[in-house]
């Protein structure tokens, strides 16, 4: 039961930083933007993090910090692809490279320094300890339910990624919606990259997302762009990964390196179970995701 | 009322030439703003790269090694870019092909040189290639975005490598270090002089060359031309747009698995830890900045060769090499605004 | 107040670059009535009805409501002074319920709790069952039929509380039941005040519905007549006009062999809609077939099905004494057949690429143009420069992409690649769309000339001009039925523009 128990918050801990980024994946997706700059949004939000708190011992400055970097960012890639009309998928490409080189430039001076007692835990009895960002990544689970399926604003957020022309004759501000969901998603990724720092391995390292960002990628598309099935999708996969790492732990005679594929082949393997499933039936996505949006002339 | 507003060339263009240029110096420019902000001199610190990485004959011959990789890569991937397969995992085909490479060296050992390089080559692109098939048919079988299964592939080379290095293969001479033993000499490719630059560099040449014959001068060239332009279109002409990605999706990878191949048996004479650093994604920049043209990628290639040799010789100033990632970022974002800004014109507005 | 009409057009005037799509209109619509604006493709209906719904700006002139002049820029605009369009393909997010697209674009109330968009389904059917519309409101869009479909547009118009409604094409989708139905509503609408206006192909409706009816050609107004005062035969004159076009050289020339013949081909359309009916088509060597009919009644379908890019469900199709077992775009073009398809830009051209590029696409396979998998380059060059004289293609060189070429030489292009092929039959899609006269004059002559050598083209267009110019037969299309046939010499415009509404 213990070892259960231990499991169940490891497999949380692991999840929690995926499931902000998810979330953020899913609120740019409904907008009908590609978001590719996860993994780079995720190392800046790591490295901010890690810099500001250093630095301050502060944490609402942290992560107001880590706040403005992801909506700064993401601020770039909105204007790049909302009002630029630019290739979507290369923009986010350019943010993760971009994002990649910066953190490791910035971060140089304080790799390696752990960070500790960062974030406050709240006892739950028998729950146990829940972190801060655990409790908040919940409440952004039913934040943004309501918000997609119980408000205007999340049937005018569909509206414009399912078909923004008819979005635009009904009155809705296109552009404004896009914008407004590409930087609040890109500050979530950035969140997600902060709690994966200050919980999950509290150390800066240059690349420690280790594709989790392109994971969460993955994750939108098993979660059926919804908040709770990311709940579902993230922390399942933290219970994977988990539990490949207890494997290793309890002396598996697998080697560790074929246990630490567990999560890329599993990815892989989920894409390819929701691809086979969807082939014939329409896809969730939103219908208009990657295309940009250009206003009927009017002379 | 605004009386002037922008609107994009309608034409369709492609933007001038020295929207590069100017991309390339913002880049460098805003970097410029983050060295500055380390108490740096940044024109100390750009001289530094250049000299670094073109000034000196070890700095241009090492600027060459770098290259290659990023030339094989970077023509795989444009290749892929024409058609809008979007491969970013060159750097999975490119770690698969050095294994592949070295496992000749491991299971075949004493190979004389006639035989035991035609066969590594051969190895390195058929890994590469059947590394980059695994991303293509659950693209092709399933819909599945192929951006997320080649990025996730080169994740799992990744571990696949350091299986090996640090298990099976490793050198047990080696006190522990992460590599298989060293090649012989009829295992590696012959370097000219007494520099590190190697016959890999021929390949990439050749390789550049068949590239842009391929696509410019043979019957599938032009349908992946055609294909690239207009699907559909291609599909008028009966066009099988499925085997196409299948086709850029095996050549990508065997161009890259060469890359691999090369910097094993040219470079590292060895498979260690850590082959890459990273040159699958430099590559997507490379392809990018070329405009995918197979010349074009040579000189990017080099260009990107010299950034990442710089990196490592400002590092003597105190600075970190991830400096030159940064600029090659930095470098694609301007880029992808540019050429779209290079395109808008201002224009009055008629009277209403 | 009363007597003013509820919508006027001023001399309004629309121009796109040189051409005007609507030259000095005049037209009034009263309150409570329906009224219908017919016309050919490019009459400038559209242009009109964009006008009024605040797609197109006018060029000059003036709209006038219930006496007043008013500004109408944007769709808000003309939503705020009550009048609503219904498009001919309709803007609904397919994802969202029915009662969801109603109330798309309220911001009020924030909150959307479950019982609140219930109540608001309910209403909405309610209003949807008074005006005798009735959908399941609480159903995606997307499972809902074509119909009810544009029933849930109609009713986001009454919802919204316009008192003006555009309807465009209305019927084109509809299966003749529905189509009674949709009638019915807009007399009861018309019975409370809402003034109406739609377009339509369909004499038969027309007369079945309108008041008043209006006539377009070529961008003007020619005139308003009374239901009442006028019959079929006289809208299908004033539709189609008078022949005008100077003849050309036409020699009159004797059929030769069958070349195609369809035995009762049907296609199912993209949407699951039968596209061809039962066609049965037989085309000689030597003649120009036309086919007649008004957009989206299985044209694209039919030229689809030939150039090997659709499959078809049942029925044969025999080309040069071969049978076809199924659709192949390489078969098709080895057995000598020739597409230039709708729209060149979309599928006919590759915009990006120069002249040569584009020159080769249908002929690359062969051992002419290539040779052991190269292409032979040099030779190819010459052969394109050769073409593009030929057929007097202004480009500014051989690599220029072609999207910087004019429409008319990139028809003109497209033809020389499709007519150099030494084509057996050559399908031509609306060949002269887009195009000045000269242009056209250009397009027709090498139709003419294949006919000439003894080469057969099935010539799909919704110009009857062009149509009885050219063709030795017309047959026309309907629904994805043929309609009937005439011959060249027997061709009569009036009954032409009646079969092609669906009148026998």
């Amino acid at each position: 039961m213990e070892l259960f128990t231990q499991l169940l918050t490891a497999a949380v801990a692991s999840g929690t930083p995926l499931l902000f980024v998810t979330l953020g994946g899913i609120f740019i997706e409904k907008a009908g933007i590609i978001q590719l700059g996860a993994e780079g949004l995720m190392l800046m939000g790591a490295v901010t993090a890690a810099g500001v708190y250093l630095a301050t011992s502060s944490l609402p400055v942290t992560l107001l910090a880590v706040l403005l970097v992801g909506g700064l960012l993401g601020l770039l890639h909105a204007f790049l692809t909302v009002t630029l009309r630019a290739n979507q998928i290369v923009s986010g490409l350019a943010l993760t490279l971009f994002g990649g080189g910066l953190s490791a430039y910035l971060g140089k001076a304080i790799t390696g320094i752990p960070l500790s007692g960062a974030v406050p835990k709240f006892d739950f009895g028998v729950l146990g300890q829940v972190d801060l960002f655990t409790l908040s990544s919940l409440a952004l689970v039913v934040v943004l339910q309501i918000a997609f399926f119980h408000t205007s604003f999340g049937l005018h957020l569909k509206a414009v990624g399912d078909n923004p022309a008819t979005a635009d004759v009904m009155g809705i501000r296109v552009q404004g919606m896009r914008y407004f969901a590409v930087i609040a998603g890109s500050m979530l990724m950035g969140l997600g990259g902060a709690n994966l720092l200050m919980v999950f391995s509290p150390t800066w390292i240059e690349g420690m997302t280790t594709g989790r960002g392109w994971i969460a990628i993955a994750l939108v598309i098993f979660a059926r762009w919804n908040p709770l099935g990311a709940l579902a999708a993230c922390w399942f996969f933290g219970f994977l990964d988990t539990l490949g790492f207890r494997l290793q732990l309890a002396g598996s005679t697998v080697p560790p390196y074929f246990l630490k594929m567990l999560p890329y082949l599993l990815t892989i393997a989920v894409l390819i179970l929701v691809g086979w499933r969807t082939q014939h039936r329409m896809s969730r996505a939103p219908q208009a995701l990657g295309i940009p949006y250009i206003r009927e002339q009017r002379f | 009322m605004n009386k002037y507003r922008l609107e994009l060339d309608p034409s369709g263009r492609e933007s001038p030439w020295w929207v590069t240029i100017v991309a390339l110096l913002l880049a460098f420019s805003l970097v410029a703003v983050f060295i500055l902000a380390t108490g740096k001199n940044a024109a100390t610190v750009y001289a530094k790269m250049l000299t670094g990485a073109f000034g000196t004959e070890f700095g241009l011959t090492e600027t060459l090694v770098k290259a290659i990789p990023l030339m094989l890569c970077g023509l795989g991937v444009s290749l892929a870019y024409r058609i809008q397969v979007w491969n970013i995992g060159a750097e999975g085909q490119f770690v698969a092909g050095a294994m592949a490479a070295t496992a000749i060296t491991v299971y075949l050992p004493g190979l004389p040189a006639w035989s035991a390089l035609p066969l590594m080559v051969l190895a390195g692109i058929a890994s590469g290639a059947l590394w980059g098939l695994f991303t293509a048919l659950p693209k092709v079988l399933f819909g599945v975005n192929e951006l997320i299964i080649s990025l996730m592939l080169n994740y799992v080379a990744l571990q696949a490598l350091d299986f090996v290095v640090y298990g099976p293969w490793r050198d047990p001479a080696g006190k522990n270090f992460p590599g298989t033993p060293a090649f012989t000499a009829a295992e590696s490719l012959p370097v000219w002089g007494n520099s590190r630059l190697h016959m890999g560099l021929l390949l990439a040449l050749v390789a550049v060359v068949a590239a842009w014959v391929f696509v410019q001068k043979t019957r599938w060239g032009y349908e992946l031309r055609l294909l690239g332009a207009n699907s559909e279109a291609a599909r008028h002409a009966g066009v099988n747009i499925k085997s196409y990605a299948v086709l850029v999706m095996l050549l990508s990878g065997g161009l890259a698995g060469l890359g691999g191949m090369a910097e094993v048996s040219g470079v590292a004479h060895r498979l260690l830890y850590g082959i890459s650093p990273g040159y699958g994604y430099t590559a997507i920049i490379v392809a990018w900045i070329a405009r995918l043209n197979p010349f074009g990628i040579v000189v990017s290639a080099v260009l990107f060769g010299g950034l990442i040799v710089g990196g490592y010789s400002v590092q003597t100033l105190g600075l970190p090499s991830s400096i030159s990632n940064l600029l090659q970022g930095a470098v694609l974002f301007f880029l992808i605004a540019g050429s779209i800004l290079g395109k808008v014109r201002v224009r009055r507005r008629e009277a209403a | 107040m009363d007597g003013l009409p509820a919508v006027e057009f001023h001399n309004l005037v629309k121009q796109f670059g040189t051409v005007l799509a609507s030259d000095h209109v005049n037209l009034s619509l009263a309150k409570g009535e329906i009224h219908a604006l017919l016309g050919e493709n490019g009459a400038g209906k559209s242009t009109v009805m964009c006008m009024l719904s605040g797609v197109y700006r006018p060029t000059s002139g003036e709209i006038r409501m219930n006496g007043t002049a008013v500004k109408i820029h944007s769709p808000k605009d003309a939503a705020k002074l009550g009048i609503g369009m219904v498009f001919q393909n309709f803007r609904l997010v397919q994802t969202l319920t029915a009662a969801e697209n109603v109330v798309l674009g309220d911001s009020s109330p924030f909150w959307r709790t479950r019982r609140w968009m219930e109540r608001k389904t309910r209403e909405i059917e309610a209003l949807a069952l008074r005006v005798g519309l009735p959908f399941a409101a609480g159903r995606p869009v997307a499972r809902l039929s074509v119909g009810e479909q544009q029933r849930v547009e109609i009713v986001k118009c009454l919802y919204r509380g316009n008192s003006v409604l555009i309807l465009d094409e209305p019927t084109s989708v509809l299966t003749p039941a529905e189509a009674d139905q949709l009638f019915a509503t807009l007399r009861k609408l018309k019975s409370e005040g809402k003034t109406i206006i739609l377009t339509t192909h369909k004499l038969k409706e027309v007369m079945a519905v309108a008041d008043r009816i209006s006539v377009m050609r070529k961008g003007q107004m020619l005139a308003t007549l009374d239901r009442a005062q006028t019959s079929e035969r006289e809208i299908a004159r004033l539709m189609v006009g008078q022949d005008r076009s100077p003849p050309k050289t036409r020699v009159p020339r004797e059929p030769g062999e069958p070349l195609l013949i369809m035995d009762k081909v049907t296609v199912v359309s993209d949407r699951g809609r039968h596209a061809l009916d039962e066609v049965s088509l037989t085309l000689n060597t030597g003649e120009i077939v036309g086919i007649a009919g008004v957009a989206g009644n299985g044209q694209k379908e039919l030229a689809e099905v030939l150039a090997g890019l659709h499959v078809w469900k049942s029925g044969t199709i025999t080309f040069r004494e071969f049978r076809w077992k199924g659709p192949s775009v390489r078969g098709s073009i080895k057995q000598g057949i020739a597409h230039v398809p709708e729209d060149r830009m979309i599928s006919g051209l590759a915009g990006g690429l120069g002249s040569v590029d584009n020159l080769l696409v249908k002929s690359y396979h062969s051992d002419e143009r290539a040779n052991l998998g190269f292409l032979r380059t040099a030779l190819n060059r010459l052969w394109s420069q050769g073409l593009v004289e030929q057929f007097d293609v202004r480009t500014a060189h051989l690599d220029a992409p072609v999207k910087q070429m004019s429409g008319g030489n990139q028809q003109k292009l497209l033809f020389a690649r499709e007519i150099h092929q030494r084509p057996h039959l050559l399908i031509a899609v609306h060949p002269s769309q887009g195009l000045d006269v000269g242009a056209t004059d250009a397009v027709h002559n090498l139709l003419l000339g294949l006919r000439a050598e003894g080469r057969s083209v099935l010539l799909i267009s919704e110009d009857l001009d062009e149509l009885l110019l050219l063709a030795d037969r017309i047959v026309v299309l309907f629904a994805g039925r043929v309609m009937g046939e005439m011959t060249h010499e027997r061709a009569d415009r009036e009954q032409l523009g009646m079969m092609m509404a669906g009148v026998t």
